[in-house]
């Protein structure tokens, strides 16, 4: 009998009850509620009469239609303004804690999770959103439900569900210089592709992701979903405990030293049995750039635009072709010559203080590309945006002709007044370049907030170990 | 909740991989604070050659009439025959919401994304994995028969063709079980609440700090 991986001890201490067939009762630490999955939730608990079992276990924030701009003057699309006040209402009726949309702690609620210390190591985590993932960082079983499944936890502190599978993906060794959480992740879905990891909660190991700040390993756990895992997660060490410490709902005083002492059990046992471990070698990670219409697109931005012609594969090489017409491609261009319209600093991927850090380095003293029709950032939370107040790094994005806005989503559903026109060419920090997904007929390619940042500055894609 | 037993439904083809739930609804459509409603919004950027917003009138817009789900021949379809990776993305419940409000109960691919996979089960949708080839063959069918239609019979585990070919399928037998019930998960739950209360106590005294109240 082998050891038992960081999954199976995160699950097993969560079994309520399992049945003969494996269908298990699983509790549920922490729910987090935003007002685009939730208000039919609600609305399922009135009809049947129902309360929350434990109002006081979910944290709610609007954050998916919240305007970036002007938000003094309130939400002006009357779908969107709805929405919220759904929420407003809904919190208040259940008795359930939110930050409401001018509260300093508002946020994109992924951001605001860790930040407050509402979602710790060794929790379950759950949320009507896929990219709940992000807080498996702190070595969480953290998975993005649907809205039936919101429902199922306010009313009764679990979900039905079954066990997955166990992957490891092992980044061995050291990245070069340049490269960050983001193009570690974007290389992983490209190796596995988007359907890789489906079936499986997926552990992040190795060298490389233990050297990531939990910040970074935020931003590589977030992007499971794009690989297809519910979950991804990152086991505990000193760098999860020190970043726990001290935040306003992590364990009190009295609490610390035990809840500290569980925590670093939260590893995988070394004789742990994986049902699938992938590696790849951290030092052969490039800076990425999505190229095509799904997260697995991806060509390191020293290289072109790959040829279709060139896939044995049929289904393959049509997908390749239909993302080509759409995003306007010629196969074989250089990414370095892929000229932008927009950039986007931001989402629940990037838009952390360290993520604004690395972008304004790229932008310090520099300005914005001519042909940039607009360049934004948008920090995750409110205290992110204090924050870079603090350290300058507002002025260094506004003197660079960048727009600093308030945080949510933002453009990266473009669920708010935030979006690209047909045929806007965006480098995004975000994590998905569906077909209109920040804007119909919108052209995403995913990058690195550096990497951003730096094709703001030129106008197009740089290498940004050549700067 | 619908239940689901046997179904005798007109197939509609969609040829694409990798099916996103953006693709599905977009996200404009979810600021509706309702369930119901979705349907003329489906696939709406492939569907129609307009933008489309909430609460728009949806019969006079421009159809796109390449688009397989437009075609007079598929009209009433019930059953949706995908590809892979069908539903990845947003976890956002509005596609199999959309989807069923559309008229759709049973979607048929060689894969699905996880949580869309879960969602469908929770509305009364049936999500049906075949082996690739078996799919191409449907997509074959569909394509050379005009008013081709399936019988999925989900007691039985089992998809009829005209042709009088039965296809058997894998579900797994607590979902087989709620959708030929139509049953309520949250009231399953509740009959075990004892079993959740004991576990909270126990779990209370080894990790007091998991119950820090978010207030």
């Amino acid at each position: 009998m082998g050891g038992k991986t960081l999954y199976d001890k995160l699950w097993d201490a969560h079994v309520v009850r399992t049945e003969a067939d494996g269908t298990t009762l699983l509790y549920i630490d922490r729910q987090l509620v935003h007002e685009v999955t939730s208000p039919q939730a609600f609305d399922g608990l009135r009809l049947a009469a129902r309360k929350p079992r434990r109002s006081e276990a979910n944290l709610a924030v609007p954050d998916h239609n919240v305007p970036t701009l002007a938000r003094a003057e309130g939400i002006l699309e009357p779908f969107s303004r709805e929405q919220v006040k759904a929420l407003d209402r809904n919190c208040q009726e259940f008795h359930i804690t939110e930050f409401g949309m001018n509260d300093q702690r508002q946020g994109i609620v992924h951001v605001i999770g860790p930040e407050q210390g509402a979602t710790l190591p060794g929790m379950t985590v759950v949320c009507g959103d896929s990219h709940t993932s992000t807080h498996g960082a702190l070595g969480a079983l953290a998975f993005g439900i649907g809205t039936s499944e919101v429902e199922h936890v306010l009313a009764t502190q679990c979900l039905i569900q079954k066990k997955s599978k166990n992957m490891l993906i092992s980044v061995d060794g050291k990245v070069g210089p340049g490269v960050t959480a983001k193009d570690i992740v974007l290389a992983i879905i490209g190796e596995i592709g988007t359907a890789g990891g489906t079936g499986y909660a997926i552990e992040f190991g190795g060298e490389a992701i233990h050297d990531l700040s939990v910040e970074g390993r935020m931003t590589v756990c977030n992007m499971s979903i794009e690989a297809g895992a519910r979950a991804g997660m990152v086991s505990v060490d000193q760098t999860t405990i020190d970043y726990v410490k001290g935040r306003p709902f992590a364990p009190s005083e009295d609490q610390w030293d035990k809840a500290v002492v569980a925590w670093r059990e939260l590893v995988s046992d070394a004789d742990a049995v994986f049902d699938r471990v992938v590696r790849i070698d951290a030092a052969g990670i490039q800076p990425q750039v999505s190229w095509g219409t799904s997260p697995e697109m991806v060509a390191p931005v020293g290289e072109r635009v790959p040829d279709p012609d060139q896939v044995a594969d049929p289904v393959k090489a049509a997908g390749m072709r239909r993302a080509l017409e759409y995003m306007g491609l010629e196969a074989g261009t250089p990414i370095g010559e892929i000229r932008l319209d927009k950039i986007f600093i931001g989402s629940c991927t990037n838009s952390r203080i360290e993520d604004l850090r690395a972008a304004a380095a790229q932008v310090q003293g520099h300005k914005v590309a001519d042909n940039i029709k607009l360049a934004m950032v948008v920090p995750g939370s409110g205290l992110v945006k204090l924050q870079a107040e603090a350290e300058g790094l507002d002025k260094v994005f506004l003197d660079a002709g960048f727009e600093w806005r308030e945080p949510g989503c933002s453009m990266c559903l473009a669920m708010n007044a935030d979006r690209l026109e047909p045929g806007e060419r965006c480098a995004s920090t975000s994590n998905r370049n569906f077909e209109g997904r920040q804007g119909q007929g919108g052209r995403t390619h995913l990058v690195s907030p550096a990497m951003a940042a730096a094709a703001a500055v030129a106008g197009h894609f740089v290498d940004i170990r050549e700067l | 909740m619908d239940a689901f037993t046997v179904l005798d439904g007109l197939v509609a083809p969609l040829d694409r991989s990798n099916v996103d739930t953006d693709a599905i609804i977009p996200k404009q459509f979810l600021k509706s604070i309702q369930r119901t409603g979705f349907g003329p919004y489906l696939f709406d950027e492939w569907r129609y050659l307009d933008h489309g917003e909430p609460g728009m009138d949806c019969s006079n817009r421009p159809l796109n009439l390449e688009f397989a789900l437009n075609q007079p021949r598929y009209q009433g379809a019930q059953v949706l025959l995908a590809r892979d990776n069908f539903g990845c993305g947003s976890s956002r419940e509005h596609a199999p919401w959309a989807l069923l409000d559309y008229g759709f109960r049973c979607i048929i691919a060689p894969s699905f994304a996880d949580i869309f996979y879960n969602n469908c089960f929770k509305n009364g949708i049936l999500p049906i994995v075949l082996d690739a080839a078996t799919v191409d063959d449907l997509f074959r069918q569909a394509a050379a028969n005009e008013g081709y239609r399936l019988v999925v019979d989900l007691p039985a585990q089992q998809i009829r063709t005209p042709a009088g070919e039965a296809i058997a399928f894998e579900v797994d037998g607590f979902r087989k079980d709620c959708l030929i019930e139509g049953l309520d998960d949250i009231g399953l739950t509740l009959k075990h609440v004892d079993d959740i209360r004991a576990y909270e106590e126990r779990r209370k005294a080894e990790a007091p700090w998991l119950f820090r109240a978010i207030r």
